[in-house]
């Protein structure tokens, strides 16, 4: 975090004797500039605050609240306690949708954290040529419409005339019905999402790398490291906060995935058995298709809960895995 | 090594200069890059191919891999599907401007505040900011939904704007691009020369944080052109459409047109890659400025 250094830098600075601190009694901001007048910091943020206030945060207060009711589009409004969420953990359709956002998430993680890691060691080697035009090239995927992507990834992996399939078919396998397997749709839904995100994770890892001071590689070089060596005891261990940071951030993504299969499927459903329905996609069939908003409304509470309680073991995993490694 | 310092760093300046020569650039490296310059572009060039050719064309094996001269044939009969797809197109880049200059101007001054005035409850609020950016985005869409009914905004372009005028990661991002790029001192010398609070951020920290705030703009931009489902929920007239909403509307047919559906994924991605050309380095440096490193 490199802000939190520069802040500790800026406080470790020794006082200078001809400028006498002039603190407030309570440094609510160590950084601040003490001679503008904080108070019209409160100016500054109100706009963002009302503004997030009524469109952010009360919704989802609300949404907290109408879970506990059994509550429809038509106007019932009645309160059930607990009832949506007991209803909701012997729901099939809710542990379904469960297991296929965990294994999408999975298949599309792994692959993507380990492409990024390696595309950015490429970029990072000084000696590159044409580095600008690599680097951009990566973010091209991100800044296109999960619409028109799925569109295109649909028909690539059809079960006739889909490129993919033409592929596996002159190599001599059968066709793969993609979109109708459990695994094989989870699969193409992560290629979507792989192709998205692994360049942009690759900018960032750079990014990273790019920070890490090059006496590091020179010793180790002179202690007779070589490249591949150099990457696992110099690279990795500096990347450590950057990996938890994708992993993170791809992690509350990742388990609300919905556009992909939306638009795959074609409907709120998930495939003709739901076999790659995921969670948020169930939330919005409960509230957009069935009506169901109470229902809904828990249904979007389990997945904050699920996605602190991943977020929080992911956390303790790379601290755990990369933490040991400096 | 100083922020200053790291910053220079990412800029997308020859790194090859400043660096030794202990590492040398080996052919697989070129090769890894080629292949994913070839899959990132590929699905771009598969849309026009098939927009091109027809559906006919591609079900056949072996597929065609060059341009057809249908394009136009498909192009029209897009228009001829959804009229008002040149509107959807306009809609969107209407919808995609006015959030972007309300995000830019909303967070930069909150980001002004938590970064460099100090207020109390500061340290509180920023901690509140943080923590709402991880909330997943679902978890209010039916109380929002319900909102703007009540307001009368559903199907109008309003419903799209008003609830992203403002969002935690703008403002979070502008905090940490403020804190590293406008130094505390030009801003203590400016108040001792009597500039006001207002003062000081029009005129120190407006023209330095510039360059960030545009590529937070064009962040902005970006995801509303490609935002799909909340559009999808509130806009039910075609006139209203956006460009994401009228390419799925081509979809809902009861039988695939993939020429049909790549045409119109073509129309509404071509501005976007024309954008990209003359702001994807900016954007690939605004990215990089803003990751965590270390």
């Amino acid at each position: 975090m490199s802000q939190t250094t520069v802040g500790k830098a800026r406080a470790s600075k020794p006082p200078s004797p001809w400028k006498p601190a002039k603190q407030p009694r309570k440094a609510n901001n160590p950084n601040a500039v003490p001679s503008l007048n904080g108070r019209w910091g409160y100016m500054f943020i109100a706009p963002f605050f009302v503004m997030f206030l009524i469109f952010g945060l009360a919704p989802i207060i609300y949404s907290i609240y109408i879970a506990f009711f059994n509550w429809d589009a038509l106007g019932t409004q009645e309160f059930i306690g607990l009832a949506n969420f007991s209803e909701l953990f012997i729901d099939t359709r809710f542990w379904n949708a469960l297991i296929n956002t965990l294994d999408i998430w999975l298949l599309s993680t792994i692959p993507m954290l380990i492409m990024s890691i390696g595309l950015a060691a490429v970029l990072h080697n000084p000696a590159l040529r044409g580095s600008t035009f690599f680097r951009t090239i990566l973010l091209v995927p991100n800044i296109t419409s999960v619409l028109a992507i799925a569109i295109v990834f649909g028909q690539l992996f059809g079960r006739d005339f889909g490129m993919v399939n033409i592929i596996i078919g002159a190599l001599g396998f059968e066709h793969i019905d993609f979109v109708q397997g459990t695994t094989s749709s989870h699969v193409a839904i992560a290629s979507m999402i792989v192709w998205r995100w692994t360049g942009y994770n690759a900018l960032i890892f750079l990014a990273a790398m790019l920070a890490i001071p090059n006496e590091l590689y020179e010793s180790a070089s002179l202690d007779g490291a070589g490249k591949f060596k150099q990457f696992i005891y110099v690279t990795l261990p500096s990347l450590r906060n950057t990996i938890t940071f994708v992993l993170i951030v791809g992690t509350i993504g990742g388990l609300q995935v919905f556009a992909e299969p939306l638009i795959l499927g074609g409907s709120f459903n998930g495939g003709d058995s739901g076999q790659f329905s995921t969670l948020t996609l169930f939330l919005f069939e409960q509230a957009f298709v069935a009506y169901k908003w109470g229902y809904a409304a828990s249904i979007g509470i389990m997945i904050t809960v699920i996605v602190a309680i991943v977020s929080v073991i992911n956390f303790y995993i790379t601290r755990k895995i990369a933490g040991d490694g400096r | 090594m100083s922020q200053a310092e790291v910053l220079e760093q990412t800029r997308l300046k020859p790194t090859r200069r400043r660096k030794p020569r202990w590492q040398r650039m080996g052919v697989g490296g070129y090769i890894a890059l080629g292949i994913v310059t070839f899959l990132s572009l590929f699905p771009f060039y598969w849309m026009f191919i098939v927009a091109s050719n027809g559906t006919d064309e591609i079900s056949k094996i072996p597929p065609t891999l060059v341009p057809g001269p249908r394009f136009f044939t498909v192009v029209s009969n897009v228009y001829e599907a959804l009229p008002q797809f040149n509107q959807a197109l306009l809609n969107t880049v209407y919808v995609g401007t006015v959030v972007a200059l309300a995000q830019v101007f909303f967070s930069a001054i909150a980001g002004f505040a938590f970064a460099k005035l100090n207020f109390r409850g500061q340290k509180f609020m920023v901690l509140f900011v943080i923590l709402t950016m991880m909330l997943p985005s679902q978890l209010g869409i039916i109380p929002l939904f319900i909102l703007m009914g009540n307001l009368g905004l559903i199907d109008s372009l309003g419903a799209l704007i008003i609830p992203a005028l403002v969002t935690a990661f703008g403002v979070f991002w502008m905090r940490q691009v403020i804190d590293a790029q406008v130094p505390n001192e030009l801003l203590e010398a400016a108040s001792i020369d009597g500039a006001g609070v207002f003062r000081a951020y029009w005129s120190i920290v407006v023209p330095i944080i510039s360059q960030s705030a545009f590529v937070l703009g064009l962040f902005s931009f970006l995801a509303t052109w490609n935002d799909f489902l909340w559009p999808l929920l509130v806009l039910n007239t075609p006139e209203n459409f956006t460009a994401q909403v009228a390419v799925n509307q081509l979809k809902s047919s009861y039988a695939i047109d993939y020429a049909l559906n790549m045409g119109g994924a073509f129309l509404s991605t071509a501005p976007l890659l024309i954008l990209f050309i003359f702001v994807g380095r900016r954007l690939v440096r605004g990215v990089m400025d803003g990751a965590v490193k270390g």
